[in-house]
This record gives structure tokens, C-alpha cells and sequence, in this order.
């Protein structure tokens, strides 16, 4: 796909490979207007707007699957040659993660959980991994795909949302889940509806539920959507750096060197934030108050 | 940036990804974490114990030591002890026979000088006998005479 603009460029680097179901009647990028539904491959922004939420990021999905295996296919072969004597290089190195991770959880989860450890891994290696693309020329892999006529191609899973709030997602669902292990339904709507405001008059305390609730449930619902954002912003801005760098003529090899050396920084950073927010948000679900 | 069912496709993988963490690859790994911790302990547990067996052995050594001097010196003041009464047995038993062969020689001595005497006290009968007869010219009767001699040598041998 050819680019001409710097915009029309900056866009087709934004916009996923979507896969969905476009509605009959829709008219298509090259003026066709379809008779019936037909599941197929957006070719511009707007069709993939018009595919609705019943669509798929193919390339975020393929990246994140491929990094997620990958991780995990290395760590289980490390795993099951492990040897508590002299470790190779390889087990050496997997290790150091695991010890930083079970260092991270030791210091934030007030409790025992065999969940917590294996799930801080999961997302700090994967999320880390994900990330990781993000060094990877932006062109090279576009291109590639360009060449063998896939439209658009993103390949940085973290830079898309659906990714980011994917994983979010499912640690809210996990900190409901361990929020009422550890104290009950009963608890756990005692909490949202009891605090901050509390009053010895009962007749005063029904007037202050309502207050409550909105407060707390801001507080509680904050915490996915901040994760997953702050890790989609910080991913989606360096990508756009580099998009934008790109654009910079003879300028772009210093920029750009510059740019990656801090982004290294960055999507560690991310990783171990994510990571550890994660912990802290689940051993705060399962504390009582 | 839509919201697609990228997002529920990602919170499967997720699931499936952290499930397979915590059944295959954390638990072994963490198990040869503290395996290897505890090997560690237990070495230096040993090497702690070796060097305070270490002490103990040199602490026993040195009184083995002193013990086996003392035992030696012990030796050495026995042997001494018997040198000293072999050598005093020696001086007694050469005394002893010394003494002995003096009292032999002695006694031999007094059986010559007997002898001697016996014999000359014979020979001075004799010659007493033959000066007699010969004062008196004739040969007296041996038989007759002969209280007369015995009595004489008996007073000769009484006075030698």
C-alpha cells in the first residue's frame, strides 16, 4: 500500500489488521456497495470502524499470541531441564526473573497465594515481550506484509487497546474474585457501600450508601482502566515517536538511536508496572479493612 | 483505537497463558530455587561443622601429644631406674663372688698349709725317729716306741 502524506502515512502505521463482518449495504474502499454481510479484512480505518465490536485485531492478536508462547515455550523447556546444580546459561538468566518476581510478590502480597507469583511472571515477561517490538524498524515488518499484500499491520500489541485492557480486565475480574474470597459478598458490598463515609445513625448511613457507591466504585473500576491505559499510552506515544522520527529524513538515525536507547527504559518500566500494580491491587482485594 | 473482541480474545489468552505458568513452569523452576538453597545452607552447614571438627581433632592431637611425652618421659625414668639397678645387681654379685673367691682361696690355702704341716710333722717323725736311733745305735722297736712318737708329734703339731 502506498503512502503519500505524512498524515495518510502516521495513519496507516495507527490502524490494526482487523478482521469482522461488514454490514450489507456498506460501500467499500474501491466504491462496491455490498449486497449482504461478508466477513473480511477492513482495507481502510473506516471500514474497520463500521466492523463494530464483533471484530478481530488480527495482528495484535497473532504478535501477543506468538510472544505469550514463545515465553512460554523457553521458560517450560528451562523448567523441565532445571537442575538445582550448576545451571546453564539460559536457566541462569530465567533465574534472575524468577527471583525478581518472587522478590516483587514477597514485598507486596501480604498473604499466600499460588496464583500471585505465576501471574506476575505471565505479565511481566509478556508485557515486556509485547513491548519489546516496539525496537523492532518500524517498517521492516509493515513492509514485509505490504509485499505479500496484508493492508495494514501493527506490531506492537501494546499499543493497542483492546490488548492492554484485555489483560486489565482480567486482573479486575481476578481483585472481585479474591475481594470476595477473603471477605464475603456481603464484605465486598459493605466495602463500596460503607466507606469513606460512615455514620452510628442508621437513618443518616442509607443517605450516605448512595455517596459511597459512586466514590468506591469510581476507585475500584480507576484501577483497570488505569492499568491498561497507562500501559497503552506510554507504548502508543513511543510508537508514535518513532512513527513521527521516521518521517525526519537524514535526521532519523541519531533520533532515532536516542529514542530507543530510552525506550529500553520505558517498556521495562511498563512491564514492571503493570506487574507491580497488579500485585498491589490483588493483595489489597484480599485485605480487610 | 476500537474496542473490538481483540479484547476478549486477549483475556482467553491470558487465562490459558497464566493457567500453563502456574501449572508447568513456575512450580518446578521455584522447586529447584529452594532446592538449591537448601543445598547451599546444608554445605555451609558442613563446612562449619568441618572446621569445628577440625578444631576438636587438633585440640585432641595436642593432648595426645602431651600425654605420649609424658608416657615417653615415663619410659625414659623407668628405664633409668633399672639401668641404675642393673648396674647396682652387677656391683653386688661381683662383690658377692669376689668375697667368695677370696674365702675359697683362703680355705685352699689352709688345706695346703694342713697338708703341709701333716706332712712335715710325718717327715720330722721320721727324722726324729732316724736321730734318735742313731743317738741311741740301734734301731729301737718301732712298736714299742711308738706311743712315745705319736705323743711327740702331737706336741710338735700342737705347737706349729
Amino acid at each position: 500500500m502506498a503512502t503519500h502524506t505524512a498524515a495518510e502515512y502516521i495513519q496507516h502505521h495507527l490502524q490494526n489488521l482487523t478482521w469482522g463482518q461488514l454490514p450489507a449495504g456498506y460501500e467499500r474502499h474501491d466504491g462496491s456497495v455490498l449486497s449482504e454481510p461478508v466477513w473480511t479484512l477492513a482495507h481502510t480505518g473506516a471500514e474497520a470502524k463500521a466492523m463494530g465490536f464483533w471484530a478481530l485485531h488480527l495482528d495484535s492478536l497473532f504478535f501477543s499470541l506468538v510472544l505469550g508462547a514463545a515465553f512460554l515455550a523457553l521458560f517450560y523447556r528451562v523448567a523441565r531441564r532445571a537442575t538445582s546444580g550448576v545451571p546453564s546459561l539460559l536457566q541462569s538468566m530465567v533465574e534472575v526473573v524468577f527471583e525478581f518476581v518472587e522478590g516483587s510478590v514477597k514485598d507486596a502480597f501480604h498473604g499466600r497465594s499460588a496464583l500471585i507469583a505465576p501471574l506476575a511472571l505471565t505479565v511481566f515477561v509478556w508485557v515486556f515481550l509485547m513491548n519489546l517490538m516496539d525496537l523492532v524498524p518500524i517498517d521492516l515488518l509493515p513492509g514485509l506484509a505490504g509485499l505479500v499484500g496484508i493492508p495494514y499491520l501493527k506490531v506492537v500489541p501494546s499499543t493497542d487497546v483492546n490488548v492492554t485492557l484485555g489483560l486489565s480486565l482480567s486482573v479486575f475480574a481476578l481483585i472481585i474474585f479474591y475481594s470476595i474470597r477473603a471477605k464475603g459478598v456481603g464484605g465486598f458490598v459493605a466495602e463500596l457501600t460503607l466507606h469513606p463515609f460512615n455514620c452510628a445513625d442508621k437513618r443518616l448511613q442509607v443517605l450516605l450508601i448512595p455517596i459511597n457507591f459512586v466514590l468506591e466504585a469510581v476507585t475500584l473500576v480507576a484501577k483497570p482502566v488505569s492499568l491498561a491505559l497507562r500501559l497503552f499510552g506510554n507504548l502508543y506515544a513511543g510508537e508514535l515517536l518513532f512513527i513521527l522520527i521516521a518521517l525526519m529524513g537524514w535526521y532519523q538515525p541519531p533520533l532515532h538511536f536516542v529514542w530507543a536507547v530510552f525506550h529500553i527504559l520505558v517498556i521495562v518500566l511498563q512491564a514492571f508496572i503493570f506487574m507491580m500494580l497488579t500485585i498491589v491491587y490483588l493483595s489489597m482485594a484480599q485485605e480487610k479493612h | 483505537m476500537n474496542i473490538n473482541a481483540t479484547l476478549v480474545g486477549q483475556m482467553i489468552a491470558f487465562a490459558i497463558f497464566v493457567w500453563f505458568c502456574m501449572k508447568y513452569v513456575w512450580p518446578p523452576v521455584v522447586q529447584v530455587l529452594n532446592d538449591r538453597q537448601k543445598k547451599i545452607a546444608d554445605g555451609l552447614a558442613a563446612s562449619e561443622k568441618a572446621a569445628a571438627d577440625l578444631e576438636l581433632a587438633k585440640a585432641r592431637i595436642a593432648q595426645d601429644f602431651d600425654k605420649a611425652r609424658v608416657q615417653a618421659q615415663e619410659i625414659i625414668d623407668q628405664a633409668n631406674r633399672r639401668a641404675g639397678q642393673i648396674v647396682d645387681e652387677a656391683k653386688d654379685n661381683a662383690r658377692k663372688e669376689g668375697e667368695r673367691l677370696i674365702l675359697a682361696a683362703q680355705s685352699e690355702i689352709e688345706q695346703q698349709v694342713n697338708q703341709a704341716r701333716g706332712s712335715l710333722s710325718l717327715q720330722l717323725a721320721g727324722l726324729a725317729t732316724a736321730g734318735a736311733s742313731k743317738i741311741i745305735g740301734r734301731h729301737l722297736d718301732e712298736e714299742a716306741n711308738k706311743d712315745l712318737i705319736e705323743t711327740l708329734i702331737d706336741e710338735l703339731r700342737e705347737s706349729a
